[in-house]
């Protein structure tokens, strides 16, 4: 079983992201517990220690802490700073991608502004 | 980390087959590694010599510290499961397990009798009587079961079906995880157990090629595909792995991570990049193709 998991990127960012993802749909919530490393093993099927690094890795960016004995918990104040990273990657991932898309195709700025406009609108 | 294995330049050859020439790596302990590599590669001379049941023209093996040659206090510490495993005649399931029980000192028989339901194996049938599928079953059965400090897999899932081999995964992975130990996975089907597998070691033509991380491996390739000009100008002093011509187009493997500098440097030049499965990088690695293409572009 596949699970969605991308073989050909390194699975330790995947598991972050993924946790990650959670947090920030609220599905974790702060202060509460995340999985164990070898739930996270099991579940995906991948070496415990793949799934260890990719824990630590929010460990060390503070959104993710240890409590002794217990397990891994999410730390306050992680999503705000998880919504803030995402936010600055989503002007290079999607507002770069999208102007440099319609510069290829010849479409104008103000084109792109009445998309967005017309796309809220039926919203 | 101490090592359970060490190897320095271990030779072994077959008249004038050079099976396994110079090879050294050593194995850390409680980590899971794949021994990966082509039929003939040399994997399964470099596990008999471990275990001790053939001997190395030259060079040095230690496995915990001592020689294995017949050494009892380091065999019985290893458990080796090979697809060629023979057995006494008029064996039956049964009888295998008992004997397993003596030989291996971390015996767990409650969880081999889980494992036998687990895979629904006939204990009461004759080893002969067995189907491929099964001896291969039996053979996991007494791998995972016997917990042995160093536990080595050859080829373990020959004529195993999907449902089988998924239950393999599961169960080695919930048990080393609450016994860790070192388990060496060797196999050319690298695909499905790419994601067990913390280390890995590529044996091709008796040389060792490979001995990484097995993340690290993860997106350390990545394919451009475009115009062959515009494809050349993108390789040029980059480490090229594969060039296949497609028509017009032509599909390049570089060596790099595939990074925003990359990306900007491929769209630039109209190019698209694709991901390359560690399964695909250990191809180009073991095809023969390599050395020579890297020749060609210097």
């Amino acid at each position: 079983m596949e699970y969605l998991i991308d073989e050909n990127r390194p699975i330790f960012v995947q598991i972050a992201e993924r946790i990650e993802n959670d947090i920030i749909a609220g599905e974790l919530s702060e202060e509460s517990q995340v999985p164990s490393t070898n739930q996270f093993a099991s579940f995906y099927q991948i070496n415990p220690a793949t799934a260890a690094k990719g824990v630590n890795l929010l460990v060390d960016q503070g959104i993710l802490y240890k409590k002794r004995g217990l397990g891994m918990y999410v730390a306050s104040g992680a999503r705000a700073k998880l919504l803030e990273k995402r936010r600055e990657q989503f002007f290079e991932r999607y507002v770069v991608t999208m102007l440099q898309e319609a510069e290829k195709l010849g479409i104008t700025t103000e084109q792109l502004t009445e998309m967005i406009q017309r796309k809220v609108k039926v919203r | 980390m101490s090592s359970v294995v060490e190897v320095r330049n271990l030779t072994k050859s077959y008249g004038s087959v050079m099976a396994v020439n110079q090879v050294s790596f050593s194995i850390e302990a409680g980590i899971i590694y794949g021994l990966l590599g082509r039929n003939g590669a040399g994997k399964t001379t470099i596990m008999q010599i471990l275990t001790a049941q053939l001997f190395a023209n030259s060079g040095d093996v230690k496995v915990f510290g001592e020689a294995p040659f017949e050494n009892s206090r380091v065999l019985s510490q290893i458990c080796f499961v090979k697809d060629s495993q023979k057995y006494p005649k008029n064996y039956r399931v049964i009888d295998v397990l008992h004997q397993a029980a003596i030989f291996f000192p971390h015996w767990d028989r409650e969880f081999a009798f889980a494992l036998i339901e687990d895979f629904r194996l006939p204990l009461s049938r004759r080893m002969k009587a067995l189907s491929r599928g099964m001896l291969s079953t039996a053979g996991i059965i007494v791998g995972l079961a016997s917990r042995a400090p160093l536990t080595i897999f050859d080829e373990p899932y020959l004529g195993l079906d999907a449902v089988a081999r998924g239950i393999f995964y599961d169960r080695l992975l919930e048990d080393y995880a609450e016994h860790p130990r070192t388990v060496i996975l060797s196999t050319h089907l690298i695909d499905e157990i790419s994601r067990l597998l913390e280390h890995i070691l590529v044996i091709d033509q008796g040389r060792l090629v490979l001995d990484e991380e097995a993340e690290a491996l993860r997106g350390r390739a990545f394919a451009v595909v475009g115009p062959a000009a515009k494809v050349d100008i993108y390789t040029a002093g980059k480490e090229l792995l594969d060039r296949e011509p497609f028509g017009g187009l032509v599909s390049a493997t570089v060596m790099g991570n595939g990074d925003a500098s990359d990306r900007q440097h491929a769209e630039a030049l109209g190019l698209e990049l694709a991901s390359v499965s560690l399964q695909q990088l250990i191809v180009h690695l073991t095809s023969g193709k390599y050395e020579r293409k890297a020749v060609e572009v210097r």
